[in-house]
């Protein structure tokens, strides 16, 4: 039973690390602002869910779950909740999203200011 | 780097930065007050700052060279002056000798506190943390004398009505969001005020925290709405309550017989007294903590919405 539970947290750690990895290779290797942000966005909630629930199964009884259960939550809120605002304040503030018709780099000085 | 903002974002994720290597070196408390002060409200107050100045920075009107040198010659000195000090570590080192053994075996007799630093910040260095507490609120004032801006009653209130029956218009999702959020994030300063005793937290990190409750409400809604929440003239005392909560501890503890700031007297068994008067001290911190920097953020933000 132990081997199995530790084993399933390794698992969600791991598969928790690699979408934080491709994140950061997302928000690197993207051509505008917006695609960029969807990578962190919809990667790092999951990973951090991820993660916290890897962490959790290391530890599944007592105060030090509950604490991390409610670090989930608030990252369940959270996380999304940014990204919305900060897509909205930028397509607020008149950048235009990538596409086939504009010529528009994205993420690049002039497109932000 | 001429560009404010990314200045501040730096500035911040530097913060956040040393709070993870504080955490790596066990210091939990600082790394706390690190994340919630460094990286959290200074970066709020700045971007705040920013939207008042302008974006970028204005070019160099005068010379440089003169502040590097002045710069240098500072460091220089100051390094000098640690040369006198003993190695990093040394285990002979004179605080090693009788003030951090007794800190780290007496304390619990002596206060009856789990949380060393706790009890080293609000007890023991009393004095030193009455300090801080007054410079926090000296920085409040000087804001409030410099920036503030004199209520006009009918627009505000007009605006604040307008405001509130179009609450559901404008960022819907932000603000339910916030609105469901809200009461979490001022319980849990509630719980890191109280709970400061037993684990990493306090006074300074509550009120940033419980403001920063607020100011993300003020954020949200509208600096009027948050008027309208917020009672201005309230907050105004309860930063020169904190501070004479602090201070009145330690003269009651001398009206008792005692020190200034010498808790045993307040009860009547000295670690009774060292837990009321700590509760009761670290209860002034948060108040004034946490009203200064809503006074400090609604008064940057008061004079933007000038015309």
């Amino acid at each position: 039973m132990d081997t199995i539970v530790s084993m399933a947290s390794a698992l969600c750690l791991l598969l928790g690390s690699f979408l934080c990895l491709s994140g950061g290779v997302g928000i690197l290797r993207f051509p505008d602002f917006y695609t960029r942000m969807h990578a962190v966005g919809v990667t790092d909630t999951l990973a951090a869910a991820m993660i916290l629930i890897g962490l959790m199964l290391q530890n599944p009884e007592g105060l030090v779950m509950l604490k991390l259960l409610l670090i989930l939550l608030m990252t369940i809120f959270i996380s999304p909740v940014a990204s919305h605002a900060l897509a909205k304040a930028a397509f607020k503030n008149d950048l235009v999203p990538l596409s086939d018709s504009n010529e528009n780099k994205g993420g690049t000085e002039s497109s932000i200011s | 780097m001429r560009d404010l903002f990314a200045v501040i974002m730096m500035t911040g994720i530097f913060g956040l930065l040393s709070a993870s290597f504080f955490v790596a070196m066990d210091a939990v408390d600082v790394a706390f007050t690190e994340a919630s002060v460094g990286a959290g409200i200074a970066t709020l107050l700045m971007l705040t700052a920013v939207t008042l100045t302008g974006r970028s920075e204005d070019s160099e009107r005068h010379k440089p060279m003169w502040a590097l040198v002045v710069v240098f010659t500072t460091g220089g000195l100051l390094i000098y002056g640690t040369l006198d000090m003993p190695y990093f570590g040394f285990a002979e080192a004179p605080v090693h000798q009788h003030v951090a053994p007794r800190y780290i075996y007496d304390s619990m007799q002596e206060t009856g506190l789990p949380n060393i630093v706790t009890s080293v910040l609000a007890s023991y260095r009393g004095f030193d943390t009455l300090g801080e507490v007054v410079v926090i609120f000296t920085a409040g004032m000087g804001v409030l004398a410099l920036l503030r801006v004199e209520r006009r009653p009918g627009i505000d209130q007009i605006m604040a009505d307008s405001i509130f029956y179009l609450m559901h218009e404008r960022h819907l999702i932000l603000r339910i969001v916030t609105k469901m959020l809200l009461p979490f994030i001022l319980l849990f300063a509630l719980y890191v005020q109280f709970h400061g005793d037993f684990g990493p937290g306090g006074g300074f990190q509550a009120g940033v925290i419980f403001a920063a409750g607020i100011i993300l409400y003020a954020m949200v809604f509208g600096l009027n709405t948050a008027r309208y929440v917020v009672n201005r003239t309230f907050v105004r005392s309860l930063s020169a309550i904190g501070v004479l909560l602090y201070g009145g501890v330690g003269v009651v503890s001398m009206l008792l017989g005692g020190n200034f700031l010498d808790y045993d007297v307040l009860a009547d068994s000295p670690v009774a007294g060292q837990h009321l008067g700590i509760l009761l001290i670290e209860l002034g911190v948060g108040l004034t903590v946490a009203a200064v920097m809503v006074i400090i953020f609604f008064n940057f933000c008061g004079r933007r919405d000038l015309p």
